[in-house]
């Protein structure tokens, strides 16, 4: 039985154990699955330091609650002093001089990191397969994929290694795997969490957030980590609330609007079926069910792999082999240099999405593509204030399939993209979303997202945790 | 909107990427799949709607023109795959 945040915060201060022995079983535990590949690096000298930090605290009595608790952090948040590869050859030996300000608040709180999670390379991927250090596995079924792109955080908390573990949501790379691996992801309000440090994919959506056992868990890292940092300037300066007293709300009265959208064509029965009857288990719990439209859904996939990639055309511009990262050998000239760097140092999704991207922003297209997408993105957010007129919450299935094989997608870039079919709208507005475990399809977990109006995190947690106190799809585990 | 082998290899010179010979013609096929996926923006009615770059109205922060960071030169030059004397060295650029 995997512990949840906390009950091992009880029992560091019960000394049933201390951080050191703690820090030491985890890394023990990862080494033990690493048929999964869900880490690129392990940091036993760091998580022995921070873990002996963490047992001061705990006897001088300044510990808060995840003080000498063993996570890992997304291979995209920049730590100091410790590799940072964002999965790509391009940054395979980049160790940062600076932490990111989610590894700052994380270490100031005196968590214990013990490691960076596999993911797609630069978050570009739904299955982990894009990575240049192999794919992670899903724990349920080793032949199948974790999801992505935050695929080796969601394997190392199903397989029990970690509690919690860092990712990033830019089109559903939190809350697809989560689903896929039987774990609960929140992914915040856009600029509730800050992107400082987080190595940049599309800056208009990218978000920082949580992959973790239960709402609770997600509850307690959120509060760590959110809050208005001035190194980031779309962070949202705006007061926190108290997500853990949160949690206490029952979702008696609380209206929540399944969206007729999310449960067409491209949906598994099987899927569709878990995520119906967790729905009525949410009415048996007090709340209305309203049936609502999201008339511009299915626009959202051609939106977004116009603007994800045009941001990304723009981010990855920086990737020059002249001040870190790969550079090529010999190089003939400075345009050789840039080209073959870059050529050399990005994986195929990678290229394709910068190509992608330079195409939709250059001259003759922008138009009919950059600044289209923009505007159907704004009839998408439309869509989602018109809804939230009429009810707290929105449901759907997070993923259309329960997790696939490894493979079986890979050479098909535009069925891998279709696995974010009902999560990619959720960045475009901005919203937060949290998908959580929600019944099997065949012997698989089934992902249940409910979806928020902005900053409305402590309604999102909650109706999670109301959830999950009367079910027990989230403490299933996997045998693996 | 279908892209040729020139136009591939017109973008792939914008984002300094180098595409094999032999690579553009599957290159192409893919990128046309994915501006097929595109085209369907084009069923929206988007007449009289603002373009939308950002998920929040946020207007750019100000701050006081004085300097907020110490000088780390030295740990990001040590990054970088060629630098000497406080310098990022590349091939020679002006003959």
């Amino acid at each position: 039985m995997v512990q949840g945040i906390a009950q091992l915060a009880q029992d560091l201060r019960a000394k049933k154990i201390s951080a050191a022995e703690l820090s030491a079983q985890t890394l023990a535990t990862a080494r033990a699955h690493a048929n999964l590949n869900a880490f690129i690096t392990l940091d036993e000298k760091g998580a022995a330091a921070m873990a002996q930090r963490a047992d001061a605290r705990l006897a001088a009595g300044t510990a808060s609650v995840l003080t000498g608790i063993p996570f890992a952090h997304k291979d995209i948040f920049c730590t100091s002093g410790v590799r940072t590869t964002c999965a790509s050859r391009m940054l395979e030996n980049f160790v940062p001089p600076y932490d990111a300000s989610v590894v700052e608040r994380l270490n100031g709180a005196h968590a214990v990191a013990v490691g960076k999670t596999n993911m797609d390379e630069f978050a570009m991927g739904s299955s982990n397969e894009n990575s240049a250090f192999g794919p992670a596995r899903n724990p349920w079924d080793v032949t199948r994929v974790p999801g992505g792109s935050s695929g080796g955080s969601a394997a190392a908390v199903a397989a029990g290694i970690v509690p919690f573990a860092t990712g990033t949501d830019t089109g559903g790379s939190i809350r697809q795997p989560a689903a896929f691996c039987g774990i609960t992801g929140l992914k915040p309000t856009y600029g509730r969490v800050s992107r400082f440090g987080m190595i940049a994919f599309a800056s208009s959506l990218d978000c920082g957030g949580v992959l973790a056992r239960s709402a609770a868990d997600c509850a307690h890292v959120l509060a760590c980590i959110a809050g208005h940092d001035a190194r980031d300037a779309t962070s949202v300066d705006r007061p926190l609330d108290d997500y853990v007293a949160a949690l206490s709300t029952t979702l008696q009265g609380i209206r929540i609007g399944v969206a007729r959208e999310y449960f067409g064509a491209g949906i598994d029965a099987g899927v569709a079926a878990a995520v119906q009857a967790a729905l009525q288990e949410c009415e048996k719990l007090g709340a209305t069910l309203v049936d609502i439209t999201l008339p511009h859904a299915a626009l959202a996939i051609p939106a977004y792999y116009v603007i994800a990639p045009a941001e990304a055309s723009s981010n990855l511009a920086r990737y020059d082999g002249v001040r870190y990262g790969h550079r090529c050998a010999e190089p003939r000239s400075l345009e050789d240099l840039y080209t073959r760097s870059r050529s050399e140092g990005f994986g195929a999704e990678v290229q394709r999405r910068i190509l992608v991207g330079a195409y939709a922003l250059s001259a003759g297209y922008y138009d009919a593509y950059y600044l289209r997408a923009q505007r159907v993105r704004r009839l998408i957010a439309n869509d989602f204030a018109a809804a939230f007129a009429q009810v707290d919450l929105i449901a759907g299935p997070a993923t259309p399939s329960v997790a696939f094989k490894l493979g079986e997608k890979s050479n098909d870039p535009l069925a891998m993209y279709a696995a974010d079919v009902n999560t990619v709208a959720v960045n475009l507005a901005g919203l937060p979303a949290i998908s959580i475990p929600s019944g099997v399809s065949e012997n698989l977990p089934v992902g249940l997202q409910l979806i928020a109006p902005a900053f409305a995190e402590s309604a999102l947690l909650a109706a999670a945790h109301q959830f999950q106190l009367a079910t027990d799809w989230h403490l299933r585990e996997p045998r693996a | 909107m279908s892209i040729d082998h020139a136009t591939v290899r017109r973008i792939a010179r914008l984002a300094r990427l180098a595409v094999a010979d032999g690579a553009i013609e599957h290159l192409a096929g893919e990128l046309n799949g994915v501006l097929g996926l595109a085209d369907q923006l084009a069923a929206a009615d988007v007449a009289g709607i603002e373009p939308m770059a950002h998920p929040h109205e946020q207007t750019l922060v100000w701050r006081a023109d004085k300097v907020t960071e110490t000088d780390r030169a030295d740990a990001f030059l040590a990054l970088a795959p060629d630098a000497r004397g406080g310098l990022y060295l590349v091939p020679k650029v002006i003959e």
